[in-house]
């Protein structure tokens, strides 16, 4: 297996994030598919054939989500595509956005007409710019075309798409604070039920998917659920957009087939470690799944079920690459420093919680750990997670446990010398 | 922002800060995005805080209270909003605002030390401005550029496999070019 360029198709193309050479390579031909020949029922099947399953984090089937929205139910429907891209480790979404806005488009108004949605946002997290400019450019192409707006392709159906700007806050891209960042509120997840289907933005149903999400719905119309469902594994369809960064040969995004070999993927595609170093750890979905060893790392294969059998996540695709100098009480701390940094501060458990983790991390990092920390972060992990309103506090929780269980020696070492630590003016709290 | 609660009734006489015609267009783009209705109008205010913070650079006591005023919320919970997300700048920053991210990747790569390097050539600490008013140096989260790390952002732009010497360079060039 290779690299399989489904939503990457043509992204080193000059001026694929032009309407017109986005065309040129059969963009918006599934999209007059959708319209022109199939009824929303037939492209909820295909898209439930697909196995298709939420790119942003979660795994959610997309199929299932699209079926809870009740098609006849009166008032305002609204659609949001999810690029609040803030996982530690991910940068896949900025790439889609900025070189190939249109596909994400085609996928959300697909989307869109199979569900009877009236209105969509894009939440883009403030600091993407050149992709939210990228976006808005784009929009006006595709309204400029006719596939946006009223009557699009003479169907009747009518849709409008925006952008809207985050403004700094990792806890958006959690659905319902990003609802609420949405509607002018401080960006604080709700608590479910009731789920957005049913109440979301303005208390209107609304379905929320990430970028990558949609951009693979414009391949399912075009080739049929059949065709994508078989590029992965039996529970996980399709491809999936994996970010390689840190200590590895050749980082950046990649495509691949789900049910990839890690070996694979990591060898032969990403070049392995950098320098012919060898490999210490890797956290293999962003910086909220655990980090697993070399020894998990075999005979894994890049699907949902895979991961999560080895104890940590696909997550979004986001793989750090750890090499044999790595300090990996270092990495932990500096993980629990944007935990710390990013509570929305609405639950108590999490807000003191990841503060407490956070000084804990602190000291055994400046050297100044006692020999009760370890069992200290172990008590506490026990009443963060199951007392919150968001997935935050597992998403500390979670990564922190596996950072002291699997390196706990490098953690004793700092504790009993406590000579290491920050070098004066290493760091500051940002 | 003490005596945010004790807002006066002259409000409009007192207030120091109003869009410039570019800015009032702007504006006027994203109403157009929300319905028109109160929790439409609540939808601006995060818009209203990013125009007002590229025309006047901060958000200061009388933009809370004008933004506040044009999307018809209360002054409190337009500073509770621009106090929650951390791309508002609540004062004065340089002309050039250097965001080095020190998240695991970039750390990795050496952004950290990249990041600490820079401040001591500045001769600034974390969130100072220099004396010349043109850079402030701050440490930033995941900015979403893992691939090309270590990422720097300069106000709106980015800056990838930032190394002491193209801090450097580009230092040098900012200067140029302001």
């Amino acid at each position: 297996m290779a690299e399989k360029k489904v939503i990457l198709d043509h992204i080193n193309d000059e001026g694929e994030q032009t309407l017109e050479v986005y065309q040129g390579h059969g963009g918006y031909k599934a999209l007059e598919k959708a319209i022109k020949q199939m009824t929303p029922a037939q492209i909820l099947e295909e898209v439930k054939i697909s196995n298709l399953r939420g790119r942003g984090g979660a795994g959610f089937p997309a199929g299932v989500k699209w079926g809870f929205i009740k098609r006849e139910a009166l008032g305002p429907k609204y659609l949001i595509c999810n690029a609040d891209e803030g996982e530690p480790g991910t940068f896949k979404d900025r790439r889609v956005m900025t070189v190939k806005p249109h596909i994400v488009i085609e996928g959300i108004i697909i989307a869109a007409y199979c569900m009877g949605l009236d209105a969509g946002y894009i939440y883009i997290r403030g600091e993407f710019f050149e992709p939210y400019q990228a976006m808005d450019k784009a929009i006006d192409e595709a309204y400029a075309k006719g596939y946006l707006g009223k009557n699009i392709l003479g169907s009747g159906f009518n849709f409008d798409l925006y952008t809207y700007l985050g403004a700094g806050a990792y806890i958006c891209g959690d659905e319902t604070a990003l609802m609420n960042s949405l509607e002018g509120k401080r960006g604080m997840p709700r608590l479910k039920p009731p789920f957005p289907a049913q109440f979301g933005l303005y208390g209107k149903p609304t379905t929320v998917h990430n970028v990558e999400t949609f951009s693979a719905v414009p391949s399912i119309i075009a080739n049929g659920g059949k065709w994508y469902s078989d590029l992965g594994t039996s529970k996980s369809g399709g491809t999936k957009l994996f970010g390689i960064s840190g200590h590895v040969e050749r980082p950046g995004v990649y495509e691949l087939n789900l049910g990839t070999p890690w070996k694979e993927f990591f060898e032969d595609i990403a070049g392995g470690v950098r320098g012919g170093k060898k490999l210490k750890a890797v956290i293999p979905g962003g910086s909220s799944t655990p980090v697993l060893l070399p020894h998990e790392l075999e005979g894994m294969l890049l699907d949902y079920e895979s991961i999560a059998s080895r104890g940590s996540m696909l997550g979004t695709g986001a793989v750090i690459v750890f090499d044999e100098t790595t300090d990996m009480v270092k990495v932990a701390w500096r993980a629990m420093k944007f935990y710390a940094h990013e509570s929305c501060g609405q639950c108590t458990p999490c807000r003191e919680g990841c503060d407490w983790f956070y000084d804990i991390f602190n000291r055994i990092y400046k050297g100044e750990g006692r020999e009760e920390d370890l069992d200290k972060i172990e008590n506490l992990s026990k009443f963060i997670g199951p007392n919150t309103i968001c997935a935050f506090g597992d998403a500390f929780v979670t990564p922190a446990l596996a950072f002291i269980r699997k390196f706990r020696s490098d953690f004793l070492e700092y504790i009993k010398k406590g000579k290491y630590g920050l070098k004066s003016g290493e760091t500051s709290h940002a | 922002m003490d005596n945010m609660t004790n807002r006066t009734n002259e409000k409009t006489k007192t207030m120091n800060f109003s869009f410039n015609e570019s800015s009032m267009n702007e504006f006027r783009r994203w109403e157009k995005k929300f319905p028109e209705d109160p929790a439409g109008r609540r939808s601006l205010v995060i818009p209203a805080l990013w125009i007002s913070q590229w025309q006047h650079g901060y958000i200061s006591r009388d933009v809370i209270n004008y933004v506040a005023e044009i999307t018809q919320t209360e002054p409190l919970h337009v500073w509770g909003v621009a106090t929650f997300y951390t791309l508002f700048k609540k004062e004065k920053t340089g002309k050039f605002l250097l965001q080095f991210c020190t998240n695991i990747t970039c750390s990795l790569m050496g952004g950290d030390q990249v990041f600490v390097n820079t401040c001591k050539k500045l001769g600034v600490k974390a969130g100072e401005t220099t004396r010349d008013g043109m850079f402030t140096a701050v440490e930033v989260e995941c900015l979403g550029a893992c691939g090309e790390s270590p990422t720097l952002q300069v106000n709106e732009k980015y800056y990838t496999h930032m190394t002491d010497d193209e801090v450097e360079k580009l230092v040098a060039d900012l200067r140029k070019m302001a």
